[in-house]
């Protein structure tokens, strides 16, 4: 079976500065991976190149056995990619349900859409209370909830997430991280890009550490979080 | 004028806001006593002095719904545009000329071919489709060359190019067309008036009028309620966070382009009808009308455009009877844009975010 995800030798610059570097890695089918790392390390360079926001300058990006290196992003949304992005960046004039739709923009089914909808409502039932109220007017956990729904009406094979817990509180950390672990069970392979890596870890198969725009190491989710470079460099340990 | 209001109502309310204001308060103050009293003046003048009837303002107003009609078709299309890529379309106007140039030739070749005297009615939809499409292909055009290349990157390039477009449409035309005033047919059945409500009112006004309601009726259908409308709403907020949707971001900015257009054609062909003639310059000036009509209802904003399009209208066919003639001047019809135009600069100042606009310091959600 190919790839969910396969990213050989990817390089993407800003200018003459290479913010990603090389960077090779792969997730398996069903997989939850995540990709580690400070601020400004490229990783959501990454998942904007991935995702076709960003060009790329040398290297590959396979999704499904498929080339998709240089397709425009809306045809990479009918590729089955989705993503999260950073600051969720809903369509705020717009309603809950308008925004719900509209990520099912790219299929042409329109009754398994209806039933991906209710499938969305019913992983966060917080949205059925909102649903005929704008966007913009959310709480931000609201607000991922909204944008992690719009993504899935897309019915991705791939989801990338970046940064889906930031600024929120706890408790609504757990529940976006609950329901990335609960898309997965159903299917869907997932790509996380956190901050919180110690939260990212816990619920990874496969994790990366992006370094300056290299990939430095690669291992087990549980596997990292016990590792010694990764719990002085990330999890705030004492090495 | 408020805040010296209230000022007056609390004591030592005056003192305080003298304190707080600057000299740029007390000149926007200024400014606004002068404007309010010349209205007053003026009117006060204009409607003792008894020039016109109640009869003949009801029919300025009429004339000045459908002419702010026309504006509101042309702003439509300045303010669809710069509500996706934050940018005005100067060669807008232009587009507009070409479409009703394109009108008057499909009315020509109808006539040649018989279609007018044998069916008429059907030949004003034949040209203003005619206009509309050319004035959608040519704002197609536009996007092409002076927008696309510039699309992922932030420049004022765009509106240089575009200024550049406009030029070359008009000497274009002038140099295909020539300069002269050209004359535009009326079918037949478009000469005459309507009587209603004791008022004369010119056919081609009530054909224009009613047109130009159902094509604005229509794109505010599409937009709010097709595909494509929710694509180009989508667009419109966040143009990464669209594409990351699955909608081709630079199709629905093409058929933004395209609709803006085929307004501008339609209202090209309707300024025609009623005004009866063209020249190749008409583009400049309307365009200038549309774009003052975007400002003022707020720019991105269509209701906005339409609202604009009809206040800007109404001001300039009823602004000079109303205010202008209490001061006896000799020709206040002649002034006409003065009125319109001081307008736009009041609001500019006033309410720069226009009628219905919203603050410029919009967030991203």
């Amino acid at each position: 079976m190919s790839k969910a995800l396969d990213v050989r030798d990817l390089t993407v610059a800003y200018g003459q500065i290479a913010a990603v570097r090389g960077a090779s890695f792969t997730v398996e089918p069903g997989e939850i991976a995540t990709i580690i790392g400070a601020n400004g390390a490229g990783k959501t360079t990454i998942l904007n190149a991935l995702c076709g926001l960003r060009d790329v300058r040398a290297g590959t990006v396979t999704l499904g056995g498929e080339d998709i290196t240089h397709l425009p992003p809306h045809e990479r949304v009918r590729h089955g990619l989705a993503q999260v992005p950073e600051g969720r960046r809903l369509f705020g004039r717009m309603s809950v349900a308008e925004n719900l739709e509209i990520g099912g923009y790219a299929r042409s089914d329109h009754a398994a859409q209806k039933h991906d909808l209710d499938h969305v409502l019913e992983l966060f039932p917080r949205l059925r209370e909102r649903y005929r109220q704008l966007a913009g007017t959310l709480s931000g956990g609201e607000q991922q909830m909204v944008a992690m729904g719009r993504a899935l009406m897309a019915k991705p094979r791939v989801l990338l997430l970046d940064e889906p817990t930031m600024g929120l509180a706890p408790q609504i950390v757990d529940l976006v991280l609950d329901a990335v672990r609960r898309v997965n069970r159903e299917g869907v392979t997932v790509l996380l890009v956190e901050q919180n890596a110690y939260g990212a870890l816990e619920i990874a198969d496969r994790a990366f550490v992006l370094e300056s725009g290299e990939i430095t190491l690669t291992g087990h989710g549980l596997e990292l979080i016990n590792h010694e470079r990764v719990r002085s460099a990330y999890l705030g340990h004492e090495a | 004028m408020s805040d010296a209001a209230r000022s007056a109502t609390e004591p030592g309310a005056l003192a305080e806001w003298l304190r707080r204001s600057t000299w740029v308060d007390h000149i926007l103050l200024a400014i606004r006593i002068g404007v309010a009293a010349l209205v007053l003046v003026g009117l006060a003048g204009g409607l003792t002095a008894g020039t016109y009837s109640a009869a003949d303002f009801a029919s300025f107003a009429l004339f000045g719904l459908t002419i702010g009609s026309i504006y509101a078709l042309i702003a439509l299309g300045y303010t669809m545009v710069y509500g996706i890529l934050r940018m005005i379309n100067f060669a807008h106007g232009d587009v507009m000329m070409v479409g009703s140039f394109a009108g008057l030739f499909a009315a020509g070749a109808l006539n040649d071919v018989g279609i007018v005297s044998a069916w008429p009615l059907l030949a004003l939809p034949l040209v203003l489709a005619a206009g509309m499409a050319a004035g959608a292909l040519v704002s197609i055009a536009i996007e092409r060359i002076a927008y696309r290349p510039f699309l992922h990157v932030r420049s004022l390039a765009p509106l240089i190019c575009a200024i550049g477009m406009s030029f070359i449409l008009q000497y274009a035309a002038r140099g295909l067309f020539g300069t002269r005033n050209r004359a535009y047919p009326g079918f037949g059945w478009m000469e005459g008036t309507i009587g209603a409500f004791g008022l004369t009112i010119p056919i081609p006004q009530v054909v224009a009028f009613a047109a130009a309601l159902i094509v604005l009726a229509g794109l505010l259908a599409v937009v709010k309620l097709s595909r494509l409308g929710k694509a180009m709403r989508a667009v419109a907020e966040d143009r990464d966070a669209a594409a990351l949707v699955g909608i081709d971001v630079s199709a629905v900015i093409v058929a933004t382009f395209a609709i803006g257009g085929a307004m501008a054609g339609v209202a090209g062909v309707l300024y025609a009808l009623v005004f009866k003639q063209i020249t190749v310059f008409m583009g400049f000036f309307l365009g200038v009308k549309g774009f003052a009509a975007a400002i003022l209802g707020g720019i991105g904003n269509l209701g906005g455009a339409l609202l604009g399009g009809l206040v800007l209208g109404l001001a300039e066919a009823l602004g000079p009877a109303l205010i202008l003639e209490g001061y006896g001047l000799p020709a206040p019809y002649q002034l006409k844009d003065v009125i319109g135009y001081g307008m736009l600069v009041m609001i500019l100042i006033f309410r720069p975010q226009g009628l219905l606009g919203e603050r410029l310091a919009a967030k991203r959600a």
